[in-house]
């Protein structure tokens, strides 16, 4: 029987809008949205980093970080398309609806992983090129292969591969790393259980079926709602100190304090209240949390520069 | 349409995919070289 396959039946694909091509499977691959987090972190590093480096090479370096970050992303679906399968959020994924194949996804990780770190290394300088070659083993061999599926800390300790960048940014300028980029890196790693914990409490069904110990499924939900509060009120504190080193100026203090107050207020409100909404809307406000005092930290920057005689 | 007709055009699709990322890497590098090289 001669097979027919209709434009019609391929779009129908899970995940697969009508019109939509395999290119934007491999785009979705590269998980566009973590990336942009990662691409303003990192971009905010060299920004603020004392300095200057050409712009067609800080545009290199934020080049290759992008495409450090999918690179982790797409070697992370291929490695977990078993479990993205079954995950309510996750079971759209190229990988996980058959549309690319785990080989296929660890193989473009692969190549955009040494293409990317190759590039910074002849482009911009081997200690930017090493910080990311470090992040994305960090994320894949760290986080994905060993932690996730192990223990509850999985995020804790994993969380460190999404607070690079910023390091990995500063470096690209100065070659070196220095106290104000470690902050940076402490707000991100301080920043990250609390923004997945508030996740996953939402979701809990969707972990606990596929048997990845998030905090919320093995401790519970009470726990957890404990830890983001505790880690809120620990990058709270951290989030002033780049200020308080003299690094960042008042702008970035006001603005650190303000957000930081609606962070611990929304943790207070998760544990207090119970409630999963609650949860989300922490989950919502922790993104804005963060773009928004990295801004705090380009704006308070460009006011140094402008103030300057 | 056939599956090969819809094969061919997703190859060719990919072919271009390609061709335009290997484009854009020719440019990139020889902007780098310009950079390094102190003409830009």
């Amino acid at each position: 029987m001669a097979q027919v396959l209709s434009k019609a039946r391929l779009d129908t694909l899970p995940g697969r809008q009508a019109g939509q091509s395999e290119l934007v499977d491999y785009w979705r691959l590269l998980k566009p949205n973590v990336m942009q987090l990662v691409v303003f972190t990192g971009g905010v590093g060299l920004f603020i980093a004392p300095g200057s480096l050409h712009p067609v090479l800080a545009f290199v370096a934020i080049l290759c970080i992008a495409v450090g970050a999918g690179a982790s992303a797409a070697i992370n679906n291929a490695y977990d398309t078993d479990i993205d399968r079954v995950m309510v959020r996750t079971r759209l994924r190229p990988t996980a609806s058959g549309r690319i194949s785990p080989a296929d996804a660890l193989a473009t990780g692969i190549t955009l992983a040494i293409g990317a770190v190759t590039v910074m290394a002849l482009a911009v300088n081997w200690l930017a090129a090493s910080l990311l070659a470090l992040t994305i083993a960090f994320y894949v061999l760290v986080y994905t292969l060993w932690l996730k599926r192990r223990t509850p800390q999985n995020i804790v300790i994993g969380g460190a591969a999404g607070a690079f960048p910023p390091l990995i940014g500063w470096a690209a300028v100065t070659g070196r790393i220095e106290l104000m980029p470690v902050l940076l890196f402490l707000i991100v790693f301080f920043w990250t259980p609390p923004h997945f914990w508030a996740l996953a409490l939402y979701r809990r069904k969707d972990y606990a079926d596929v048997g990845v110990p998030m905090l919320p499924v093995v401790a519970g939900v009470e726990t957890t709602r404990r830890h983001i509060l505790g880690y809120s009120l620990l990058l709270a504190a951290i989030s002033l100190l780049p200020s308080l080193v003299g690094t960042a100026g008042w702008l970035y203090l006001a603005t650190a304090a303000v957000l930081s107050g609606m962070l611990v207020h929304g943790a207070w409100r998760v544990l207090r209240t119970a409630s999963d909404r609650e949860a989300m809307r922490l989950f919502k406000f922790s993104i804005v949390y963060l773009f928004g005092l990295f801004l705090a930290l380009v704006l308070d920057h460009a006011a140094q520069l402008w103030l300057l005689p | 349409m056939t599956t090969g007709q819809e094969q061919r055009r997703r190859l060719r699709g990919k072919n271009i995919a390609v061709g335009l990322v290997l484009l854009a890497l020719v440019v990139l590098f020889y902007l780098i070289t310009m950079v390094k090289l102190g003409g830009v």
